[in-house]
Protein backbone atom coordinates (compact mmCIF):
# COMPACT_ATOMS: atom_id res chain seq x y z
CA UNK A 1 0.00 0.00 0.00
CA UNK A 2 1.31 3.43 -0.88
CA UNK A 3 1.89 5.80 1.99
CA UNK A 4 0.07 9.12 2.06
CA UNK A 5 1.63 11.87 -0.05
CA UNK A 6 2.24 15.18 1.64
CA UNK A 7 -0.19 17.72 0.29
CA UNK A 8 -0.94 19.78 3.37
CA UNK A 9 1.48 21.84 5.49
CA UNK A 10 4.20 19.83 7.22
CA UNK A 11 3.87 19.06 10.92
CA UNK A 12 5.84 21.21 13.33
CA UNK A 13 7.85 19.66 16.15
CA UNK A 14 8.74 21.70 19.23
CA UNK A 15 11.87 20.93 21.17
CA UNK A 16 10.69 19.27 24.41
CA UNK A 17 14.09 19.66 26.06
CA UNK A 18 17.67 19.80 24.82
CA UNK A 19 18.74 16.33 25.97
CA UNK A 20 21.41 15.75 23.34
CA UNK A 21 23.90 18.30 22.12
CA UNK A 22 25.71 17.24 18.96
CA UNK A 23 28.92 18.75 17.69
CA UNK A 24 29.51 18.49 13.94
CA UNK A 25 33.09 18.85 14.99
CA UNK A 26 34.82 18.29 11.64
CA UNK A 27 31.93 19.46 9.48
CA UNK A 28 31.75 17.49 6.23
CA UNK A 29 35.45 16.70 6.18
CA UNK A 30 36.40 13.05 6.38
CA UNK A 31 39.40 10.96 5.39
CA UNK A 32 36.96 8.58 3.66
CA UNK A 33 34.35 9.18 0.95
CA UNK A 34 31.74 6.50 1.57
CA UNK A 35 29.30 5.85 -1.24
CA UNK A 36 26.28 6.01 1.08
CA UNK A 37 27.20 9.07 3.14
CA UNK A 38 24.05 11.11 3.68
CA UNK A 39 25.99 14.38 3.79
CA UNK A 40 28.59 13.32 1.19
CA UNK A 41 31.57 13.77 3.50
CA UNK A 42 35.00 13.48 1.91
CA UNK A 43 38.51 14.93 2.16
CA UNK A 44 37.35 17.71 -0.17
CA UNK A 45 33.85 18.57 1.04
CA UNK A 46 34.28 21.92 2.79
CA UNK A 47 30.57 22.73 2.98
CA UNK A 48 30.95 22.60 6.76
CA UNK A 49 34.35 23.09 8.36
CA UNK A 50 35.98 22.31 11.70
CA UNK A 51 34.33 24.02 14.70
CA UNK A 52 36.92 26.18 16.48
CA UNK A 53 37.80 24.94 19.97
CA UNK A 54 36.59 28.14 21.65
CA UNK A 55 33.16 27.77 20.07
CA UNK A 56 32.81 24.22 21.40
CA UNK A 57 33.93 25.32 24.85
CA UNK A 58 31.42 28.15 24.85
CA UNK A 59 28.62 25.78 23.88
CA UNK A 60 29.66 23.28 26.57
CA UNK A 61 29.48 26.02 29.20
CA UNK A 62 26.11 27.17 27.89
CA UNK A 63 24.78 23.60 27.82
CA UNK A 64 24.94 23.24 31.59
CA UNK A 65 22.33 25.93 32.19
CA UNK A 66 20.15 24.27 29.56
CA UNK A 67 20.32 20.92 31.38
CA UNK A 68 21.86 18.97 28.52
CA UNK A 69 21.97 15.25 29.28
CA UNK A 70 24.46 13.84 26.71
CA UNK A 71 27.06 15.05 24.20
CA UNK A 72 27.80 13.59 20.76
CA UNK A 73 30.81 14.34 18.55
CA UNK A 74 30.43 13.58 14.87
CA UNK A 75 31.64 14.69 11.43
CA UNK A 76 33.11 13.90 8.99
CA UNK A 77 35.69 12.05 10.97
CA UNK A 78 35.94 13.64 14.44
CA UNK A 79 39.52 12.48 14.99
CA UNK A 80 40.74 14.75 12.21
CA UNK A 81 40.05 17.71 14.52
CA UNK A 82 43.27 18.85 16.22
CA UNK A 83 41.49 19.50 19.53
CA UNK A 84 39.18 16.50 19.63
CA UNK A 85 40.89 14.82 22.60
CA UNK A 86 40.95 17.82 24.97
CA UNK A 87 37.40 18.76 23.94
CA UNK A 88 36.07 15.26 24.67
CA UNK A 89 37.91 15.29 28.01
CA UNK A 90 36.27 18.61 28.83
CA UNK A 91 32.81 17.38 27.84
CA UNK A 92 33.29 14.24 29.96
CA UNK A 93 33.46 16.42 33.05
CA UNK A 94 29.94 17.61 32.32
CA UNK A 95 28.18 14.56 30.94
CA UNK A 96 28.36 11.37 28.91
CA UNK A 97 30.04 11.56 25.52
CA UNK A 98 29.60 9.53 22.36
CA UNK A 99 32.04 9.78 19.44
CA UNK A 100 30.96 8.62 15.99
CA UNK A 101 34.10 7.56 14.17
CA UNK A 102 35.37 5.35 11.37
CA UNK A 103 38.25 4.35 13.70
CA UNK A 104 40.83 4.51 10.90
CA UNK A 105 42.97 7.33 12.30
CA UNK A 106 43.02 6.49 16.02
CA UNK A 107 46.29 6.82 17.90
CA UNK A 108 47.32 5.01 21.05
CA UNK A 109 48.32 8.17 22.92
CA UNK A 110 44.87 9.68 22.24
CA UNK A 111 43.10 6.56 23.42
CA UNK A 112 45.27 6.38 26.53
CA UNK A 113 44.27 9.93 27.42
CA UNK A 114 40.60 9.33 26.67
CA UNK A 115 40.56 6.12 28.71
CA UNK A 116 42.07 8.03 31.61
CA UNK A 117 39.49 10.81 31.23
CA UNK A 118 36.67 8.28 31.28
CA UNK A 119 38.05 6.57 34.38
CA UNK A 120 38.18 9.95 36.12
CA UNK A 121 34.69 10.90 35.00
CA UNK A 122 31.31 9.91 36.38
CA UNK A 123 30.23 9.42 32.81
CA UNK A 124 30.54 6.93 29.97
CA UNK A 125 32.58 7.54 26.86
CA UNK A 126 31.04 5.60 24.00
CA UNK A 127 32.69 4.96 20.65
CA UNK A 128 30.38 4.25 17.76
CA UNK A 129 32.42 2.77 14.93
CA UNK A 130 31.01 2.75 11.40
CA UNK A 131 31.49 -0.49 9.50
CA UNK A 132 29.11 -1.50 6.76
CA UNK A 133 30.09 -5.05 5.79
CA UNK A 134 31.07 -8.03 7.93
CA UNK A 135 33.64 -9.01 5.29
CA UNK A 136 36.26 -6.80 3.66
CA UNK A 137 34.76 -7.15 0.20
CA UNK A 138 31.28 -6.16 1.35
CA UNK A 139 32.47 -3.22 3.44
CA UNK A 140 35.07 -1.85 1.07
CA UNK A 141 32.61 -1.73 -1.80
CA UNK A 142 30.82 1.04 0.11
CA UNK A 143 33.46 2.59 2.32
CA UNK A 144 36.53 2.35 0.08
CA UNK A 145 39.42 -0.04 -0.56
CA UNK A 146 41.24 -1.21 2.55
CA UNK A 147 38.83 0.39 5.01
CA UNK A 148 37.66 -2.89 6.55
CA UNK A 149 41.18 -3.78 7.67
CA UNK A 150 41.89 -0.24 8.89
CA UNK A 151 38.66 0.01 10.84
CA UNK A 152 39.14 -3.41 12.44
CA UNK A 153 42.62 -2.32 13.45
CA UNK A 154 40.96 0.67 15.13
CA UNK A 155 38.47 -1.62 16.85
CA UNK A 156 41.36 -3.69 18.19
CA UNK A 157 43.03 -0.53 19.51
CA UNK A 158 39.81 0.51 21.25
CA UNK A 159 39.49 -2.93 22.86
CA UNK A 160 43.12 -2.84 23.98
CA UNK A 161 42.46 0.45 25.74
CA UNK A 162 39.45 -1.01 27.56
CA UNK A 163 36.64 0.46 25.45
CA UNK A 164 33.62 -1.52 24.26
CA UNK A 165 32.86 0.10 20.90
CA UNK A 166 29.40 -0.12 19.37
CA UNK A 167 29.75 -1.20 15.75
CA UNK A 168 27.17 0.75 13.74
CA UNK A 169 26.14 -0.79 10.47
CA UNK A 170 24.22 1.05 7.79
CA UNK A 171 21.78 -1.34 6.18
CA UNK A 172 23.40 -1.03 2.75
CA UNK A 173 22.97 -4.73 1.97
CA UNK A 174 19.24 -4.49 1.67
CA UNK A 175 18.89 -8.09 0.52
CA UNK A 176 19.87 -9.20 4.05
CA UNK A 177 17.39 -8.74 6.89
CA UNK A 178 18.55 -6.58 9.82
CA UNK A 179 18.47 -9.71 12.03
CA UNK A 180 20.71 -11.67 9.65
CA UNK A 181 23.08 -8.76 9.35
CA UNK A 182 23.20 -8.41 13.12
CA UNK A 183 24.09 -12.08 13.59
CA UNK A 184 26.75 -11.98 10.86
CA UNK A 185 28.42 -9.00 12.54
CA UNK A 186 28.23 -10.54 16.00
CA UNK A 187 29.83 -13.74 14.74
CA UNK A 188 32.55 -11.88 12.84
CA UNK A 189 33.38 -9.74 15.88
CA UNK A 190 33.53 -12.76 18.19
CA UNK A 191 35.91 -14.50 15.80
CA UNK A 192 37.96 -11.31 15.78
CA UNK A 193 38.30 -11.52 19.56
CA UNK A 194 35.63 -9.03 20.68
CA UNK A 195 33.98 -11.29 23.25
CA UNK A 196 30.98 -9.08 24.01
CA UNK A 197 30.24 -7.38 20.71
CA UNK A 198 27.84 -4.46 20.60
CA UNK A 199 26.18 -3.97 17.22
CA UNK A 200 23.61 -1.44 16.04
CA UNK A 201 21.98 -1.74 12.61
CA UNK A 202 20.98 1.62 11.14
CA UNK A 203 18.46 2.26 8.38
CA UNK A 204 19.67 3.91 5.18
CA UNK A 205 19.28 7.63 4.81
CA UNK A 206 18.51 8.27 1.16
CA UNK A 207 20.29 11.59 0.99
CA UNK A 208 23.65 12.84 -0.24
CA UNK A 209 25.89 10.26 -1.88
CA UNK A 210 23.36 7.49 -1.20
CA UNK A 211 21.02 8.96 -3.83
CA UNK A 212 23.64 8.08 -6.44
CA UNK A 213 24.36 4.59 -5.06
CA UNK A 214 20.70 3.49 -4.89
CA UNK A 215 17.94 6.06 -4.95
CA UNK A 216 16.56 9.10 -3.17
CA UNK A 217 13.31 9.18 -1.22
CA UNK A 218 10.13 8.53 -3.14
CA UNK A 219 7.57 11.35 -3.25
CA UNK A 220 5.27 9.50 -0.88
CA UNK A 221 8.01 8.93 1.71
CA UNK A 222 7.11 11.97 3.79
CA UNK A 223 5.75 12.75 7.25
CA UNK A 224 2.37 14.43 7.27
CA UNK A 225 0.67 16.14 10.20
CA UNK A 226 -1.92 13.39 10.12
CA UNK A 227 0.72 10.70 10.61
CA UNK A 228 1.78 12.34 13.87
CA UNK A 229 -1.70 12.14 15.41
CA UNK A 230 -0.97 9.18 17.73
CA UNK A 231 2.75 9.16 17.28
CA UNK A 232 5.32 9.29 20.11
CA UNK A 233 7.15 12.49 19.18
CA UNK A 234 10.02 11.57 21.49
CA UNK A 235 11.13 9.16 18.78
CA UNK A 236 12.20 12.13 16.66
CA UNK A 237 15.67 13.51 17.21
CA UNK A 238 14.48 17.07 16.60
CA UNK A 239 12.29 16.70 19.70
CA UNK A 240 15.29 16.53 22.04
CA UNK A 241 18.51 17.38 20.16
CA UNK A 242 20.32 20.11 18.24
CA UNK A 243 23.62 20.11 16.41
CA UNK A 244 26.29 22.78 16.56
CA UNK A 245 28.29 23.37 13.37
CA UNK A 246 30.82 25.98 12.32
CA UNK A 247 27.94 27.71 10.55
CA UNK A 248 25.45 27.82 13.41
CA UNK A 249 22.97 25.52 15.09
CA UNK A 250 21.07 23.01 12.97
CA UNK A 251 18.07 20.89 13.76
CA UNK A 252 19.79 17.50 13.43
CA UNK A 253 22.96 15.96 11.99
CA UNK A 254 21.03 14.40 9.11
CA UNK A 255 19.56 17.56 7.59
CA UNK A 256 22.66 19.72 7.37
CA UNK A 257 22.02 20.37 3.69
CA UNK A 258 18.35 21.26 4.09
CA UNK A 259 17.55 24.87 3.36
CA UNK A 260 15.78 25.78 6.61
CA UNK A 261 17.51 23.32 8.96
CA UNK A 262 19.75 26.09 10.27
CA UNK A 263 17.83 27.37 13.29
CA UNK A 264 20.13 29.98 14.78
CA UNK A 265 23.58 31.39 15.42
CA UNK A 266 23.90 29.92 18.90
CA UNK A 267 22.28 27.36 21.16
CA UNK A 268 19.62 29.68 22.55
CA UNK A 269 18.41 30.79 19.16
CA UNK A 270 18.67 27.24 17.84
CA UNK A 271 16.03 25.91 20.21
CA UNK A 272 13.06 26.98 18.12
CA UNK A 273 10.66 24.50 16.52
CA UNK A 274 11.10 22.77 13.17
CA UNK A 275 8.76 21.66 10.40
CA UNK A 276 9.15 18.09 9.15
CA UNK A 277 9.15 18.96 5.48
CA UNK A 278 12.02 16.72 4.47
CA UNK A 279 11.83 13.16 3.27
CA UNK A 280 14.60 12.04 5.63
CA UNK A 281 12.23 12.82 8.52
CA UNK A 282 10.33 9.79 7.28
CA UNK A 283 13.25 7.52 8.24
CA UNK A 284 13.23 8.93 11.79
CA UNK A 285 9.47 8.49 11.84
CA UNK A 286 9.73 4.83 10.84
CA UNK A 287 12.77 3.80 12.85
CA UNK A 288 12.78 6.07 15.88
CA UNK A 289 15.72 8.10 17.05
CA UNK A 290 18.29 6.22 15.02
CA UNK A 291 21.14 8.39 16.26
CA UNK A 292 20.56 7.71 19.98
CA UNK A 293 22.37 5.08 22.01
CA UNK A 294 20.43 2.03 23.22
CA UNK A 295 20.91 3.18 26.81
CA UNK A 296 18.79 6.24 26.03
CA UNK A 297 15.85 4.32 24.58
CA UNK A 298 12.40 5.42 25.67
CA UNK A 299 9.12 4.87 23.94
CA UNK A 300 5.57 5.78 24.78
CA UNK A 301 3.63 2.93 26.30
CA UNK B 1 5.57 14.02 59.42
CA UNK B 2 7.69 11.59 57.43
CA UNK B 3 11.33 11.44 58.54
CA UNK B 4 12.59 8.07 57.43
CA UNK B 5 11.29 5.94 54.58
CA UNK B 6 12.29 2.75 52.79
CA UNK B 7 12.15 2.50 49.00
CA UNK B 8 12.68 -0.18 46.43
CA UNK B 9 11.72 -1.07 42.89
CA UNK B 10 11.93 -3.91 40.40
CA UNK B 11 10.59 -6.85 42.39
CA UNK B 12 10.55 -8.91 39.18
CA UNK B 13 8.48 -11.67 40.87
CA UNK B 14 11.24 -12.24 43.44
CA UNK B 15 8.90 -12.68 46.39
CA UNK B 16 11.66 -14.26 48.49
CA UNK B 17 13.89 -11.19 48.30
CA UNK B 18 10.84 -8.98 48.85
CA UNK B 19 9.92 -10.84 52.05
CA UNK B 20 13.50 -10.65 53.34
CA UNK B 21 13.67 -6.93 52.59
CA UNK B 22 10.31 -6.17 54.21
CA UNK B 23 11.31 -8.02 57.40
CA UNK B 24 14.55 -6.09 57.53
CA UNK B 25 12.75 -2.79 56.95
CA UNK B 26 10.22 -3.53 59.71
CA UNK B 27 13.03 -4.33 62.11
CA UNK B 28 14.80 -1.07 61.34
CA UNK B 29 11.63 0.98 61.71
CA UNK B 30 10.49 3.48 59.09
CA UNK B 31 7.58 5.90 58.62
CA UNK B 32 6.61 4.43 55.25
CA UNK B 33 7.56 1.84 52.64
CA UNK B 34 7.42 2.66 48.92
CA UNK B 35 7.69 0.47 45.85
CA UNK B 36 8.53 2.31 42.63
CA UNK B 37 7.12 -0.30 40.29
CA UNK B 38 7.88 -3.31 38.11
CA UNK B 39 6.35 -6.06 40.20
CA UNK B 40 6.71 -8.67 37.50
CA UNK B 41 9.36 -10.11 35.13
CA UNK B 42 12.20 -12.56 35.30
CA UNK B 43 11.33 -14.66 38.38
CA UNK B 44 8.70 -17.28 39.30
CA UNK B 45 5.17 -17.09 40.73
CA UNK B 46 4.15 -13.44 40.19
CA UNK B 47 1.05 -13.69 42.37
CA UNK B 48 3.11 -14.41 45.50
CA UNK B 49 4.32 -10.80 45.51
CA UNK B 50 0.96 -9.10 46.02
CA UNK B 51 -0.06 -10.41 49.49
CA UNK B 52 3.31 -9.28 50.87
CA UNK B 53 2.84 -5.81 49.42
CA UNK B 54 -0.57 -5.52 51.03
CA UNK B 55 0.42 -7.09 54.39
CA UNK B 56 3.25 -4.63 54.85
CA UNK B 57 1.14 -1.71 53.57
CA UNK B 58 3.64 -0.78 50.89
CA UNK B 59 2.67 2.35 48.98
CA UNK B 60 3.14 1.62 45.28
CA UNK B 61 3.50 3.32 41.95
CA UNK B 62 3.33 1.78 38.52
CA UNK B 63 6.31 0.67 36.47
CA UNK B 64 6.33 0.11 32.71
CA UNK B 65 5.95 -3.65 33.23
CA UNK B 66 2.91 -3.11 35.42
CA UNK B 67 1.38 -0.74 32.91
CA UNK B 68 1.88 -3.27 30.12
CA UNK B 69 0.31 -6.08 32.19
CA UNK B 70 -2.62 -3.91 33.23
CA UNK B 71 -3.30 -2.81 29.67
CA UNK B 72 -2.89 -6.32 28.18
CA UNK B 73 -0.08 -5.03 25.97
CA UNK B 74 1.91 -7.58 23.95
CA UNK B 75 5.28 -6.81 25.58
CA UNK B 76 7.01 -5.02 28.45
CA UNK B 77 7.90 -1.97 26.33
CA UNK B 78 11.47 -1.83 27.58
CA UNK B 79 12.49 -0.82 24.09
CA UNK B 80 15.16 -3.41 23.33
CA UNK B 81 16.42 -3.63 19.77
CA UNK B 82 18.94 -6.44 20.24
CA UNK B 83 17.20 -9.62 18.99
CA UNK B 84 18.64 -11.71 21.85
CA UNK B 85 17.44 -9.26 24.50
CA UNK B 86 14.03 -9.17 22.86
CA UNK B 87 13.84 -12.98 22.82
CA UNK B 88 14.38 -13.20 26.57
CA UNK B 89 12.19 -10.17 27.31
CA UNK B 90 9.35 -11.90 25.48
CA UNK B 91 9.72 -15.13 27.49
CA UNK B 92 9.78 -13.18 30.72
CA UNK B 93 6.76 -11.07 29.84
CA UNK B 94 4.64 -13.95 28.55
CA UNK B 95 5.34 -16.04 31.66
CA UNK B 96 4.51 -13.13 33.96
CA UNK B 97 1.35 -12.22 32.07
CA UNK B 98 0.07 -15.79 32.12
CA UNK B 99 0.79 -16.26 35.82
CA UNK B 100 -0.55 -12.93 37.11
CA UNK B 101 -4.23 -13.18 37.99
CA UNK B 102 -6.63 -10.83 36.21
CA UNK B 103 -7.47 -9.26 39.61
CA UNK B 104 -3.84 -8.48 40.30
CA UNK B 105 -3.34 -7.12 36.81
CA UNK B 106 -6.33 -4.87 37.32
CA UNK B 107 -4.90 -3.73 40.66
CA UNK B 108 -1.65 -2.78 38.92
CA UNK B 109 -3.72 -0.64 36.59
CA UNK B 110 -5.11 1.35 39.54
CA UNK B 111 -1.68 2.49 40.74
CA UNK B 112 -0.51 6.06 40.18
CA UNK B 113 2.57 6.65 38.03
CA UNK B 114 4.07 9.15 40.48
CA UNK B 115 3.79 10.18 44.12
CA UNK B 116 4.83 13.28 45.97
CA UNK B 117 5.84 13.30 49.65
CA UNK B 118 7.22 15.73 52.15
CA UNK B 119 10.17 14.14 53.93
CA UNK B 120 11.18 16.55 56.65
CA UNK B 121 11.39 19.82 54.74
CA UNK B 122 12.21 18.16 51.41
CA UNK B 123 9.82 17.74 48.50
CA UNK B 124 10.28 14.19 47.28
CA UNK B 125 9.04 12.98 43.90
CA UNK B 126 8.76 9.22 43.39
CA UNK B 127 8.66 7.88 39.85
CA UNK B 128 9.61 4.72 37.98
CA UNK B 129 11.93 5.72 35.10
CA UNK B 130 12.03 9.49 35.23
CA UNK B 131 9.49 12.18 36.10
CA UNK B 132 8.82 12.73 32.40
CA UNK B 133 8.67 9.15 31.14
CA UNK B 134 7.87 5.89 32.89
CA UNK B 135 10.39 3.88 30.84
CA UNK B 136 13.26 6.35 30.59
CA UNK B 137 16.57 4.87 31.70
CA UNK B 138 18.50 7.16 34.02
CA UNK B 139 21.86 5.41 34.29
CA UNK B 140 24.56 6.82 36.51
CA UNK B 141 27.03 7.11 33.66
CA UNK B 142 24.69 8.61 31.06
CA UNK B 143 22.78 11.15 33.12
CA UNK B 144 24.45 14.50 33.55
CA UNK B 145 24.13 16.43 36.77
CA UNK B 146 22.87 19.41 34.74
CA UNK B 147 20.00 17.29 33.44
CA UNK B 148 19.07 16.10 36.93
CA UNK B 149 19.09 19.70 38.14
CA UNK B 150 16.79 20.58 35.27
CA UNK B 151 14.44 17.74 36.27
CA UNK B 152 14.34 18.94 39.89
CA UNK B 153 13.57 22.50 38.80
CA UNK B 154 11.00 21.53 36.18
CA UNK B 155 9.17 19.04 38.39
CA UNK B 156 9.53 21.17 41.55
CA UNK B 157 11.25 18.54 43.66
CA UNK B 158 14.22 18.56 46.03
CA UNK B 159 14.64 14.83 45.77
CA UNK B 160 13.77 12.58 42.84
CA UNK B 161 13.68 8.83 43.43
CA UNK B 162 13.48 6.40 40.52
CA UNK B 163 14.38 2.80 39.67
CA UNK B 164 13.92 1.02 36.25
CA UNK B 165 17.59 0.50 35.35
CA UNK B 166 18.22 -2.22 37.92
CA UNK B 167 21.34 -0.62 39.40
CA UNK B 168 21.27 1.72 42.39
CA UNK B 169 23.07 5.06 42.51
CA UNK B 170 22.73 8.51 44.00
CA UNK B 171 23.96 11.97 43.10
CA UNK B 172 24.12 15.18 45.02
CA UNK B 173 23.10 17.98 42.67
CA UNK B 174 25.20 20.94 43.60
CA UNK B 175 26.71 23.54 41.34
CA UNK B 176 28.77 22.33 38.40
CA UNK B 177 32.15 23.66 37.37
CA UNK B 178 32.35 24.02 33.62
CA UNK B 179 36.11 24.28 33.41
CA UNK B 180 39.13 23.02 35.26
CA UNK B 181 39.95 19.46 36.18
CA UNK B 182 36.77 17.90 37.53
CA UNK B 183 34.37 19.20 40.09
CA UNK B 184 35.14 18.68 43.77
CA UNK B 185 31.41 18.82 44.42
CA UNK B 186 30.46 15.88 42.30
CA UNK B 187 30.21 12.49 43.95
CA UNK B 188 30.12 13.79 47.52
CA UNK B 189 27.94 12.02 50.03
CA UNK B 190 24.69 13.75 50.81
CA UNK B 191 25.75 14.45 54.41
CA UNK B 192 28.88 16.24 53.22
CA UNK B 193 26.87 18.14 50.66
CA UNK B 194 24.28 19.27 53.19
CA UNK B 195 26.97 20.47 55.54
CA UNK B 196 28.43 22.40 52.63
CA UNK B 197 25.21 24.09 51.58
CA UNK B 198 23.21 24.79 54.71
CA UNK B 199 21.86 28.00 53.26
CA UNK B 200 20.21 26.34 50.26
CA UNK B 201 17.94 23.35 50.05
CA UNK B 202 19.99 20.39 48.91
CA UNK B 203 18.93 18.57 45.77
CA UNK B 204 19.34 14.87 45.31
CA UNK B 205 18.67 12.12 42.81
CA UNK B 206 18.45 8.52 44.00
CA UNK B 207 18.02 5.38 41.97
CA UNK B 208 16.74 3.15 44.75
CA UNK B 209 17.84 -0.13 43.16
CA UNK B 210 15.83 -3.31 42.65
CA UNK B 211 14.96 -6.36 44.71
CA UNK B 212 14.35 -8.65 41.76
CA UNK B 213 17.81 -9.49 40.57
CA UNK B 214 21.40 -8.73 41.52
CA UNK B 215 22.94 -5.61 40.05
CA UNK B 216 25.58 -7.17 37.81
CA UNK B 217 28.26 -7.10 40.50
CA UNK B 218 29.05 -10.80 40.83
CA UNK B 219 27.15 -11.27 44.11
CA UNK B 220 23.63 -12.64 44.59
CA UNK B 221 22.55 -9.85 46.96
CA UNK B 222 19.91 -7.28 46.01
CA UNK B 223 19.27 -3.78 47.36
CA UNK B 224 16.77 -1.38 48.84
CA UNK B 225 17.18 2.20 50.07
CA UNK B 226 16.55 4.07 53.30
CA UNK B 227 16.04 7.80 52.82
CA UNK B 228 16.12 9.99 55.87
CA UNK B 229 15.68 13.70 56.61
CA UNK B 230 16.94 14.11 60.16
CA UNK B 231 16.97 17.00 59.50
CA UNK B 232 19.53 16.75 56.68
CA UNK B 233 19.12 14.25 53.88
CA UNK B 234 20.82 10.91 54.23
CA UNK B 235 20.76 7.94 51.86
CA UNK B 236 21.60 4.40 52.86
CA UNK B 237 21.69 1.56 50.36
CA UNK B 238 20.88 -1.67 52.18
CA UNK B 239 21.98 -5.07 50.84
CA UNK B 240 19.49 -7.90 51.16
CA UNK B 241 20.58 -11.48 51.64
CA UNK B 242 17.86 -13.99 50.83
CA UNK B 243 17.43 -17.63 49.81
CA UNK B 244 18.47 -17.15 46.21
CA UNK B 245 19.20 -20.84 45.76
CA UNK B 246 15.56 -21.59 46.49
CA UNK B 247 14.52 -18.94 43.97
CA UNK B 248 16.79 -20.55 41.39
CA UNK B 249 15.23 -23.98 42.08
CA UNK B 250 11.75 -22.56 41.68
CA UNK B 251 12.74 -20.80 38.43
CA UNK B 252 14.01 -24.10 37.05
CA UNK B 253 10.82 -25.86 38.18
CA UNK B 254 8.88 -23.22 36.23
CA UNK B 255 11.12 -23.80 33.20
CA UNK B 256 12.30 -20.22 33.10
CA UNK B 257 15.45 -19.70 31.01
CA UNK B 258 18.70 -20.98 32.46
CA UNK B 259 20.19 -17.56 31.60
CA UNK B 260 17.89 -15.96 34.21
CA UNK B 261 18.78 -18.60 36.79
CA UNK B 262 22.47 -17.98 36.19
CA UNK B 263 22.02 -14.28 36.99
CA UNK B 264 20.27 -15.10 40.26
CA UNK B 265 23.03 -17.53 41.26
CA UNK B 266 26.09 -15.60 40.11
CA UNK B 267 25.04 -11.96 40.26
CA UNK B 268 26.11 -11.33 36.64
CA UNK B 269 23.58 -10.14 34.08
CA UNK B 270 23.30 -12.46 31.11
CA UNK B 271 20.44 -10.67 29.32
CA UNK B 272 19.24 -7.06 28.78
CA UNK B 273 22.86 -6.16 28.11
CA UNK B 274 22.26 -3.92 25.10
CA UNK B 275 20.80 -1.11 27.16
CA UNK B 276 23.81 -0.91 29.47
CA UNK B 277 26.04 2.11 28.86
CA UNK B 278 29.77 1.51 28.49
CA UNK B 279 30.75 2.05 32.12
CA UNK B 280 28.03 -0.13 33.58
CA UNK B 281 28.65 -2.79 30.94
CA UNK B 282 32.35 -2.91 31.69
CA UNK B 283 31.68 -3.59 35.37
CA UNK B 284 29.83 -6.77 34.42
CA UNK B 285 31.12 -10.09 33.16
CA UNK B 286 29.19 -10.34 29.88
Amino acid sequence: MLLPILEEAAATVHLAHLDDLWFQITGTLCNLACRHCFISCSPHNHTFGFIPRAQVEEALAESVALGVKEYYFTGGEPFLHPDIVPLVCQALRLGPVTILTNATVLRDDWLRELAHAERESLYSLEFRVSLDGYEAERNDAVRGAGTFARTMQGVRRLLEHGFLPVITVAHVEEELSPETLYHCFVEMLRRFGYDRPRVKILPLLRLGAETQRTRGYLPQERVTAEMLADFDLDQLLCRHARVLTDRGVYVCPILLEAADARLGDDLQSGLRSFSLRYSACYTCYLHGTICANASAQRRDL
Amino acid sequence: MLRRIALFGGIYNNYLALEAALRDIRQRGVDGIYCLGDFGAFGPHPDRVFPLIWDYQVECIQGNYDQSLARDLPDCQCGYTDPRDNYFARISYEYTYQHTSPENRRWLGTLPTQRRLLLGRYRVLLCHGSPRKINEFLWESTTSTAFLQWLCATYEADVICATHTGIKWQRNLEAIQTSGRGSPLLGRTMTEACAHSKATTAKLFVNVGVLGRPENDGTPRVWYTILEADPELRVEFVPVEYDYRRLAREMRDEKLPEEFVETILTGWWTTCLEILPAKERKRGKF
